[in-house]
């Protein structure tokens, strides 16, 4: 109790710091920054921090760290943006967004969509941060637990859950998920140091990159089947309403539930620290399943948005936490930030919040404002973006082709990367066209990787024996519910052969 | 703020210094566009912290007339990177920093270049690498820790490290052949991780370099055993309790006979002319003259040897034969 009263000074003399307001300013200009970079596929946060950040060295580390985080958060926000409007997710976190997000704006309801969006962010994010308020050291302890077995076990659950929630059958989730690994096992395999799969060509040293891939088979994808479909964007429709921000909040409450789970899970998947991009596809996964409108995920339900948006952002914002008090980075963008600390000479560990309480504390003061000031700004331009989708589809189709292929490029400053956004984009036309699940490949190609490396380093550990995904609580748990996730159908179906037989004795 | 402007003048003034005494040199060859710095590895790590701060110096103190553009090219452990240098020939507009995977790359994975492909401009820094365990294990000396190898079977102790059949496992590899007993080699991602696992307890002790452990040290949650260079570290700022980096003792003064630095060098494309050499040669000297360069020395306790022309090129040599027996001796040769 001590312990959060004192965090609690800390906190207010942070606030102090944070409401400068030459902070604000930074702030405002950071959130502006983001949202830009998250809208424009391909550059994504962790290369607008990259960039900015020599920028920041004349600046104090708290301001510094104020404006770049200021950008992460604007990305996150950005990110939604194109995944509602034009189906393609800029950051590997806004995929499951697309899902319902998308068939929102195509029916006229952009506005809703994009609104549901920001407001869940701001909620998840907000929630995180009370967390590390209140228990930065129990939490940083809680993340030592995690070995190579407990994050094979987080990614496990992470790929059960979408196999059993999936609506589609799970033969054709599992065929999609496997062609994701394969194309995830190409180039460095980092427990022997060998090359796979490149077949000699220098441009598959690096793999395949998840933006390129998300890229060509949501939005390229997308842009053929609208073609075919007779080049009707149904989105036009929609009419523009300065008042739908307030008319979405009314709807949000009822959804208090979905956003609490997804908090709960953004924030477990935040600390341990596997990040959003498996936090916001499990709270979408279980959403879906639990939900009264569980059935009609997929076409358009708000609660659709919600689900992962808050995920998503509890995930983004707890794994700051790991960073700070572990030096983990828990993404790419929080890895950048970590190599900032380290030129400004803050040594990101476990004494870090003894020895600069001044900077995390400022730092936390400056996650809550920086979100509110994030919100407010982003909530503005709702109408703005919404009406993007009134321009005819004839017109926008080929801003969004050279957008696309803009992002593409800006990866890996690779013309073979454009290429092979076409690419995907054939190929998921022909995978929507025979009805596979896009989002299980997604999901194999971002986090196989990860999950591949932390099942062998296990393995190595343990000499080869499986039992060591069994040989504690917190392991055997995790597995436990991965098992009952990826099993769910078939005990649905035993259930209901055995309700079935006994109701009707033969 | 007062410090600050007056470290700020004093940088300023020897930086003046420096570019009078270089004036004879001065019609001499300049970059016409952005520079870009590759990085031949992934965000976060030694390299890529060194380079973006390299970059942050190079843009605070003005030291070059046009930018200084930071790429990380990390696929196919670096080679990715080194490949786009080598196919860049006689652009003077493109530098590399490389970490040991220079010599292990080509010879692990097969990817065709050697550094006799590029044209080499200077040695920066080495690197140190130090033997650690958790602060929770008993073994206070590296001797201590020894013995608990040579008593327990094989591959009881685990041994985590950046990346497979790279520098850190050369050394594990070099450890095992010197006590006689198999270790259980685990390979991560980044140092960070390394580092954590170690406090984590997931595994028994790493290689990190000083920078990556440096704050779990100061936290009392890892130990420093042995340093694997010829003598002590020379820096004695106090990190834990009475005890600095000049404490920690060679390796082989503890009775385990490995040494290993990694080399953090900074190489041009192939057919480059002298003056564009010297012009790098030149800057990189007048980085290492800057209060932040020394700052970051002193934090990661490298080794500040500095080598350009034919003396690093003959280092060159040497370190690529050292590697080349090491890794030819463990078995990481592609095609083995």
């Amino acid at each position: 109790m001590n312990m959060i009263a004192e965090n609690f000074t800390f906190l207010y003399h942070g606030f102090g710091i944070a409401s400068d307001p030459f902070n604000i300013l930074l702030m405002a200009i950071g959130i502006l920054l983001g949202v830009i970079i998250g809208v424009l596929p391909g550059l994504g946060g962790a290369n607008g921090v990259a960039i900015l950040l020599p920028l920041t060295f004349s600046m104090s580390p708290t301001s510094a760290i104020i404006l770049l985080t200021c950008i992460y958060w604007g990305a996150l926000f950005g990110g939604a943006i194109t995944s509602v409007l034009f189906n393609i997710p800029g950051e590997p976190w806004s995929v499951a967004t697309t899902f319902d997000g998308h068939p929102m704006a195509r029916s006229g309801r952009a506005g809703e969509a994009l609104t549901a969006a920001f407001t869940s962010s701001f909620v998840g994010a907000f929630f995180a941060i009370v967390m590390i308020t209140l228990i930065a050291p129990l939490v940083a302890q809680f993340a030592l637990q995690f070995g190579p077995a407990e994050k094979f076990a987080v990614y496990f659950l992470a790929f059960a859950s979408f196999v059993g929630m999936s609506k589609e059958p799970p033969a054709k989730t599992i065929v999609s998920m496997m062609i994701g690994f394969a194309l995830a096992a190409v180039g460095l395999d980092m427990v022997t140091g060998q090359l796979r799969l490149t077949f000699g060509i220098t441009e598959l040293l690096n793999g395949f990159d998840f933006l390129i891939a998300v890229i060509g088979l949501f939005g390229i994808g997308e842009i053929l089947l609208t073609m075919e479909e007779g080049l009707e964007f149904r989105g036009k429709a929609a009419k523009i309403d300065p008042k739908v921000v307030w008319k979405t909040w009314k709807t949000l409450p009822r959804y208090w539930m979905t956003s609490l789970r997804s908090c709960i899970i953004g924030c477990w998947m935040g600390i341990t620290p596997a990040g959003a991009t498996p936090a916001s596809f499990m709270a979408y996964g279980i959403a879906k399943r639990v939900s009264k409108n569980g059935k009609n995920f997929g076409n358009g339900e708000i609660e659709g948005v919600v689900a992962p948006e808050t995920a998503a952002h509890a995930a983004g914002t707890a794994a700051m936490l790991p960073m700070l008090a572990l030096g983990v980075p828990g993404s790419p963008t929080a890895a950048v930030l970590l190599g900032g600390l380290l030129i400004w000479g803050l040594q990101p560990g476990p004494m870090l919040f003894v020895e600069q309480a001044e900077f995390v504390w400022g730092l936390i003061a400056s996650m809550y404002l920086g979100n509110i000031v994030g919100l407010i700004l982003v909530l503005t331009t709702v109408p703005l973006f919404a009406s993007i989708l009134r321009i005819p589809f004839s017109i926008i189709a080929p801003v969004i082709l050279v957008i696309c292929a803009i992002g593409a490029y800006t990866v890996n400053n690779n013309v073979f990367d454009v290429i092979m956004m076409m690419v995907f984009g054939v190929l998921g036309y022909l995978l929507k066209k025979t009805n596979y699940p896009l989002a299980p490949l997604v999901l194999a190609i971002v986090l196989g990787d990860s999950a591949e490396e932390a099942f062998r380093q296990a393995l190595l550990s343990s000499g080869g024996a499986v039992s060591v995904f069994w040989s504690n609580g917190l392991v055997s748990s995790i597995m436990g519910l991965g098992l009952i996730a990826g099993l769910w159908p078939l005990i649905g179906l035993a259930f209901s052969k055995l309700r079935g037989t006994s109701a009707q004795p033969a | 703020m007062k410090h600050l402007h007056a470290l700020g003048l004093g940088a300023v003034t020897a930086l003046g210094m420096t570019a009078l005494s270089m004036l004879p040199a001065a019609a001499a060859w300049e970059p016409t566009k952005p520079v870009e710095f590759i990085v031949p590895a992934g965000t976060g790590g030694g390299a890529d912290q060194m380079a973006r701060t390299l970059q942050g110096i190079i843009a605070k103190h003005d030291l070059m007339s046009t930018q200084l553009v930071v790429i990380n090219k990390s696929g196919g452990a670096g080679g990715e990177g080194f490949l786009d240098v080598k196919s860049n020939k006689g652009n003077p507009h493109k530098i590399v920093i490389t970490l040991s995977n220079l010599f292990t790359t080509p010879l692990a994975t097969g990817i065709p270049f050697n550094w006799k492909d590029l044209t080499p401009v200077a040695m920066l820094a080495l690197d140190e690498f130090v033997l650690w365990v958790n602060a929770q294990e008993p073994y206070k000396t590296a001797q201590e820790y020894e013995a608990a190898i040579k008593a327990a079977p094989d591959n009881t102790f685990k041994m985590g490290g950046t990346g497979s059949k790279q520098e850190d496992q050369i050394i594990t590899v070099a450890i095992e052949k010197a006590l006689g007993k198999k270790m259980t080699y685990i390979p991560y991602k980044g140092g960070g991780e390394v580092a954590v696992q170690l406090v984590g307890g997931h595994i028994n002790s790493s290689v990190n370099n000083p920078i990556e452990a440096v704050s779990q040290w100061r936290g009392d949650k890892v130990r420093p055993l042995c340093v694997f260079d010829s003598k002590p570290l020379p820096y004695t700022d106090k990190i834990l309790g009475d005890l600095s980096w000049s404490s920690v003792p060679t390796c082989k003064s503890a009775g385990l006979d490995v040494e290993y630095l990694m080399l953090r060098g900074i190489f041009m494309p192939p057919g480059v002319t002298q003056e564009q050499v010297a012009y790098f040669v030149d800057l990189f000297k007048k980085v290492r003259e800057t209060p932040e360069w020394k700052q970051l020395m002193k934090d990661g306790a490298f080794n500040q040897t500095f080598m350009a022309g034919d003396e690093f090129k003959a280092w060159l040599d040497q370190s690529e034969k050292t590697h080349k027996d090491l890794m030819q001796a463990a078995g990481f040769i592609a095609g083995n």
